[in-house]
């Protein structure tokens, strides 16, 4: 059994983390409540939607989520990756999780471009050894949909994504990762990361 | 390395089955959604858009149950539109396992509700629909539109499944939309949705370099040749298509591989 907490924190499309997550042999919870995350022997952290509300929603959950990182991985998707960062500049400056230092920045105009980037991009892979990346070789498709996107320091980016800057598409410090693009939502790769994932607990 | 240009088929939905109209008013039926969908995934579509084309308040429970049983099979992004009006018929839909909705007419009945939603679900997730025809009357107000045969006309919301016109010029609309949160435009022309002769280019390229946020063609596609122009006299972003892909003409597949050829980026 190994149960991994999906954190509910009111909105989005969680069934499809859930139904992924039972894909791959793991045991989802979806769960709101503070004694499932602290019991939990992973947990992740969804989210579509505005920084500062994702943070407002978290609540009372953010302490135990903080708790938990200490001794399991948690992996945030897409808003969830964000919140994981100390700043950012959503409609304001807003403060994160502090998991990985770095911060959450609107992507810069730039002819050609469209905001939000949508759809299928490839991965670069930084740091290829990471147990998150088993089986990849870089160039796999995965699918995004952000505005925003996360600046953070080499040491704690595992791939690289180019769409207007090279962005950090998936991180990782000590137990915390993040993937800026939908496992749940990038077929058999996104399946791939998510066993990986798995793999850790 | 970039991004990709997107192929979307779409299922239009009467009861939970699908079907497929010329001009929005003949329907043919044909097979389960959840069935065709898996097909197109594994031709490779990029998304999914389902569209219920009778959706009434009473039938809301029947793609609820499409929406659950494709999340449950498919690991990609899935569309649903069709009588959305309100903040919590959007919440319903996400919960089920949608990405995205798309909201057409309720948005230009009360445009609001694209700010709201916006703000609530992530700009993301709220794709508006547009629904255009060609008008040729004279209006200063609006944005003028040069065919390529010289003639120039200015282009017309159309609400209720393209049966009433609006007057508001949808270029103007597509920017208001974005300003108010919109994530992505569904632009569907009524003057080529049904006839397989290709998008409404002059309208799409128009409406793609007027906003700054993804613009999807949608209406008209016959021939590979349809895509490809859509992508590059279009600037579409991503290409929907229905009868093509529903009746076997060719495959999504089939698509990308002559669109790869020709240098357009596409995920295979």
């Amino acid at each position: 059994m190994k149960t991994i907490v999906i954190v509910d924190y009111g909105l989005g499309n969680l069934r499809s983390v859930f139904r992924g997550i039972e894909r791959c042999g793991g045991v989802p919870v979806i769960s709101s409540d503070i004694e499932a995350l602290r019991s939990a022997e992973a947990i992740i952290l969804p989210g579509v939607g505005a920084f500062r509300d994702g943070m407002e929603q978290l609540g009372e959950m953010k302490d135990a989520l903080l708790d938990a990182s200490r001794s399991v991985p948690v992996l945030g998707i897409c808003l969830g990756m964000q919140m994981m960062l100390e700043w950012s500049e959503e409609h304001g400056m807003h403060r994160g999780l502090c998991l990985v230092p770095g911060k959450v920045r609107r992507f810069p105009r730039k002819p050609g471009f469209k905001v939000p980037h949508m759809g299928w991009n490839t991965l670069e892979l930084v740091q290829p050894d990471n147990p998150l990346l088993d089986g990849f070789s870089g160039g796999e498709y995965v699918y995004f949909v952000h505005s925003y996107y996360v600046e953070t320091l080499p040491e704690f980016s595992l791939t690289t994504t180019d769409y207007i800057s090279q962005f950090s598409s998936a991180i990782c410090r000590d137990n915390a990762y993040g993937v800026q693009f939908h496992p749940e939502k990038s077929g058999a790769v996104g399946l791939g990361i998510l066993k990986n994932f798995i793999g850790l607990i | 390395m970039v991004l990709t240009r997107r192929i979307i088929p779409c299922l239009d939905l009467k009861d939970g089955r699908v079907v497929k109209g010329t001009h929005f008013i003949e329907l043919r039926d044909a097979g389960d959604p959840v069935e065709l969908a898996s097909r197109y995934n594994e031709q490779g579509a990029d998304e999914v858009v389902f569209l219920d084309i009778t959706a009434s308040k009473e039938n809301r429970g029947t793609i609820i149950d499409v929406i659950k049983r494709a999340a449950d099979q498919l690991f990609l992004p899935l569309t649903v539109g069709g009588g959305i009006r309100s903040a919590d018929d959007i919440q319903q839909i996400l919960r089920a396992g949608a990405d995205k909705v798309s909201i057409n007419t309720s948005a230009v009945l009360d445009p609001a509700l694209i700010s709201t939603c916006a703000e609530k679900f992530g700009t993301q997730c709220i794709v508006v629909a547009e629904d255009v025809r060609r008008n040729y009357d004279p209006n200063p107000d609006a944005t003028q539109v040069i065919l390529p045969d010289g003639t120039r006309c200015w282009y017309e919301v159309v609400i209720y499944g393209g049966s009433k016109p609006t007057g508001i010029d949808a270029i103007s609309w597509a920017r208001e939309a974005e300003e108010r949160g919109a994530g992505e435009i569904l632009l569907t022309s009524m003057e080529t949705d049904g006839t397989k002769k290709g998008f409404d280019i002059p309208i799409t390229a128009a409406i793609s370099d007027a906003v700054g946020i993804p613009v999807i063609a949608s209406g008209g596609v016959g021939t590979l040749e349809h895509f490809y122009e859509g992508f590059v006299n279009g600037k579409a972003d991503a290409c929907l298509a229905a009868s093509v892909f529903h009746y076997g003409e060719f495959t999504v597949r089939q698509v990308k591989e002559y669109l790869a050829e020709r240098g357009i980026p596409v995920r295979l």
